[in-house]
C-alpha cells in the first residue's frame, strides 16, 4: 500500500471507484433499456480512471477518451449530465473549463494533441498546472497518439499519458496492433519514462500517476504509464465479443475485478467495513436514479442549438438548409 | 502607408497583432530561426522570442491539435501550416475538433485559432507544393475562410483573423508573394471577414475571383472586347453575397474563376448562389474557368492546369460574343 495515502485517502478513492462502477453498470442497464443510447462500457476500468486521477489537482485538465466518459463523476460533474451525453441531449455538453474535464473524444487518439496543448500552454504561462489524457492501446497505432506525445516530449510539456491496455480494440487484439514488448516501451522512442503497471490494482496505478504528476510539475516533463488488463465486457453495447475474445481470460479478469479486489485489500487493512462499502454503493446508486430521472425529465434540445453554438460570430448563412 | 510585397504585409500583419496581443503566438515548422520558408514570419524569433514563435517538430495534426489545447490555456494560436498539400494530415483534427469543440461545449469556449497557409500554382515547385484545398476548409462546420490577393488585404484579412474569436483558415497566394505590390496602412489595419472587394467596375460581366486569380480576371479584362468587373471574394465563410448578387444584377453575365478542380469547388457555390438567387437577372449561363478534376501536375505541365488570361477571355467572349 502507498504510504502517501491516508485511511480517509483510501475510503475516497473507494469511493471513486464505486461511484464509476454504480454510473457504467447503471449505463448498460438503461441501454437496454431504451433510456440511453449506445453505450461504451468500461466495468473494471475503474481502477485505473479512479487510481491515476487521485494523483491530480482540482486544476489539472483531464483529457477523456470515450471509454472514459464519466471520469468527471471523480470531479463531482453530475451524472445527470453524463446520461444525457449518452442520450445525445444537447445538456449533456458540458463547460470543459468548469471541471478541468475536456469533451469526450471520440476519434481515437484525437484529444492526446489537445492535452499536450493545454499542458504546453499552461507551462508558458508559468502555472504548474499538469493534463493527463486517457486512451487505449488501439490509439498508440494512431498518428495523432505519436504526435502528441512527442510534441510534449519535445516541449517539456506537463503531461501525463495514461494508456488503457485492456488489450483489444474492439475486435482487434494488442498483438496485431504491435510488436513492442509492451506499450511502455514506446516511451524510449520520444525519450520520456515510461512504467508499466497493473491495471487492476488501484494503489499501483495511482502510485505512478503520482510519480508522473510529480515529475511533470517539477518540469520533468511527460510520462507515458501504460496499465494493463483484460477488457472483461464488450467492446460497446453493440457488441458481441463472443466471436473473438478469450472466455477463459474474461473469466480470470472478472474472479479478480479491480473493486472487489480493492475492498478486500481494505477490509483486511480494517479500512472498510461492510457496512461502509454498502453505504457507498447505495449512495451511488441513488446518485446514478436521480441522475437518469432528473435527465428524462428535461425537455427535448431545442433544435435552435444546431445553430446557436456552432461560432461566436457566426456567418450570415448558416441557417439555410 | 508603405509600399509592401505581399508577403511583407503578411510579416507586418503577425509583427502587428503579436506587439498588440501578448496572448498572440505563432508556431510551426521553420517558423522561428530561418523566419519561414516564404520569411513570412521572420523576426519574429528575435522580437517576440521563442515563447511566442515556436519552431515545431513536423506533425500537422499534433500542431493543429496542440492548437485546441493552447486556446484551453488562453492563447490565440496562429498555426502555419508549410504548403497547402501539407496541411492534409492535419483535416482530421480541423473536422473532428476545430470546428466542433465551441459547439461542443455548448457555446462556452471559444477557439481563436488561426491557420495560415500559403496556396496555389504556378511557382515551378514540385509535387504537392501547388494545391488550392479551400474547398475542404470551407465545407467544414465551424470554420471560417479568408484568401487575401492585395497586399492590403493580406495584412488586414489575416489581423481580422487573428482578433476573430472563430478559427478562422488564411490561404495566401503564394504565386504573388513576390509579385503582388502595393500599399498597406501602417500599424493597425482590420479588413473584416465578410465584406468582398469590387477589384474593377464594368458594366458586361462579372467575373468572381479569389487569391492569385483575381490578378488573371483583371488581365483577361484587359484583353476582351467587354466590360468586366471583377470581384475579389476575399472571404469565402462568411461570403458577402450581396456585393456578389449587385454585380450580377449589374451585368446579368457570370464567369468564376479558381484554381482548384472544378467538381464541388468553391465555384459551385458560387454558382448555386447566383441561379438561387439571380437567375431572372441572368442573360447567359454562369461559366466556370477552374483546374481540371485530376491531380495538380508536375510543374513543366502546369499551365496547362491552371486557368490563365486566354481561358477567362474565351469564357467572357462566349458570354457576349
Amino acid at each position: 500500500m502507498s504510504d502517501a495515502l491516508t485511511a480517509d485517502d483510501l475510503l475516497e478513492l473507494h469511493r471513486r471507484m464505486v461511484l464509476l462502477r454504480t454510473y457504467d453498470e447503471r449505463s448498460v442497464v438503461y441501454q437496454r433499456q431504451g433510456r440511453i443510447g449506445t453505450y461504451a462500457i468500461f466495468w473494471n476500468h475503474e481502477a485505473i480512471q479512479a487510481g491515476a486521477t487521485f494523483a491530480l489537482r482540482d486544476d489539472d485538465w483531464i483529457f477523456p477518451s470515450y471509454r472514459e466518459s464519466a471520469i468527471g463523476l471523480v470531479r463531482g460533474l453530475p451524472a445527470q449530465t453524463l446520461f444525457q451525453w449518452w442520450r445525445g441531449h444537447p445538456s449533456g455538453w458540458w463547460n470543459p473549463a468548469d471541471w478541468n474535464v475536456a469533451s469526450i473524444a471520440v476519434p481515437i487518439a484525437s484529444q492526446i494533441p489537445h492535452a499536450t496543448g493545454l499542458a504546453w500552454g499552461k507551462k508558458l504561462r508559468g502555472e504548474d498546472t499538469v493534463a493527463m489524457a486517457f486512451f487505449g492501446d488501439g490509439a498508440t497505432s494512431e498518428g495523432e497518439f505519436h504526435e502528441g506525445v512527442n510534441l510534449a516530449a519535445v516541449m517539456g510539456a506537463p503531461v501525463v499519458f495514461v494508456c488503457n491496455n485492456n488489450g483489444w480494440a474492439i475486435s482487434t487484439p494488442l498483438e496485431a496492433q504491435t510488436k513492442a514488448r509492451a506499450l511502455a516501451d514506446k516511451a524510449i522512442g520520444y525519450g520520456i519514462p515510461g512504467v508499466t503497471v497493473d491495471g487492476l490494482d488501484v494503489l499501483a496505478v495511482q502510485e505512478a500517476a503520482r510519480d508522473a504528476v510529480d515529475r511533470a510539475r517539477a518540469g520533468g516533463g511527460p510520462t507515458l504509464i501504460e496499465a494493463v488488463h483484460y477488457r472483461a465486457a464488450p467492446h460497446a453495447t453493440a457488441d458481441d465479443p463472443s466471436a473473438y475474445i478469450d472466455q477463459a481470460r474474461v473469466d480470470e479478469a472478472r474472479a479478480n475485478e479491480c473493486l472487489a479486489r480493492f475492498e478486500r485489500l481494505l477490509t483486511e487493512q480494517g479500512v472498510l467495513t461492510a457496512e461502509r462499502a454498502e453505504e457507498a454503493r447505495r449512495e451511488a446508486e441513488e446518485l446514478m436514479r436521480a441522475g437518469i430521472a432528473a435527465a428524462e425529465a428535461e425537455a427535448p434540445g431545442d433544435p435552435e442549438l444546431l445553430f446557436t453554438n456552432v461560432y461566436v460570430e457566426p456567418p450570415g448563412n448558416i441557417r439555410r438548409g | 502607408m508603405a509600399e509592401l510585397l505581399l508577403v511583407e504585409a503578411v510579416n507586418d500583419a503577425l509583427h502587428t497583432e503579436l506587439e498588440r496581443d501578448a496572448d498572440v503566438m505563432v508556431l510551426g515548422e521553420d517558423v522561428g530561426r530561418a523566419g519561414g520558408v516564404f520569411r513570412a514570419t521572420a523576426g519574429l524569433l528575435e522580437r517576440f522570442g521563442p515563447q511566442r514563435c515556436v519552431d515545431t517538430p513536423l506533425a500537422e495534426a499534433g500542431l493543429l491539435g496542440a492548437a485546441v489545447g493552447l486556446c484551453l490555456a488562453g492563447w490565440r494560436p496562429v498555426v502555419e501550416m508549410q504548403y497547402d498539400a501539407f496541411s492534409y494530415p492535419s483535416l482530421n483534427q480541423l473536422i473532428t475538433h476545430v470546428g466542433r469543440y465551441r459547439w461542443r461545449s455548448g457555446g462556452r469556449l471559444a477557439f481563436p485559432i488561426t491557420i495560415r497557409m500559403p496556396y496555389g500554382g504556378g511557382v515551378r515547385a514540385p509535387e504537392l507544393h501547388d494545391d488550392s484545398p479551400e474547398t475542404y476548409y470551407v465545407h467544414t462546420p465551424g470554420i471560417k475562410v479568408a484568401i487575401p490577393s492585395t497586399p492590403a488585404d493580406a495584412k488586414g484579412l489575416l489581423a481580422a483573423a487573428i482578433r476573430d474569436p472563430d478559427p478562422v483558415v488564411v490561404f495566401e497566394p503564394k504565386l504573388v508573394y513576390r509579385t503582388a505590390r502595393g500599399e498597406v496602412p501602417e500599424g493597425e489595419h482590420v479588413v473584416p471577414l465578410g465584406r468582398a472587394r469590387v477589384a474593377r467596375s464594368g458594366d458586361d460581366v462579372t467575373l468572381i475571383a479569389y487569391g492569385a486569380m483575381v490578378g488573371v480576371c483583371e488581365r483577361a479584362a484587359d484583353v476582351v472586347d467587354a466590360s468586366c468587373e471583377v470581384i475579389d471574394v476575399r472571404s469565402l465563410r462568411p461570403l458577402d453575397e450581396e456585393t456578389i448578387l449587385a454585380s450580377v444584377a449589374k451585368t446579368g453575365r457570370v464567369v468564376i474563376v479558381h484554381e482548384a478542380p472544378r467538381t464541388a469547388g468553391f465555384g459551385a457555390e458560387l454558382a448555386a448562389l447566383v441561379a438561387e438567387r439571380s437567375i431572372y437577372d441572368l442573360q447567359g449561363p454562369v461559366l466556370r474557368v477552374t483546374g481540371y478534376d485530376v491531380p495538380y501536375p508536375y510543374w513543366s505541365l502546369e499551365d496547362a492546369y491552371v486557368p490563365s488570361v486566354e481561358r477567362v477571355a474565351a469564357a467572357v467572349e462566349t458570354l457576349v460574343g
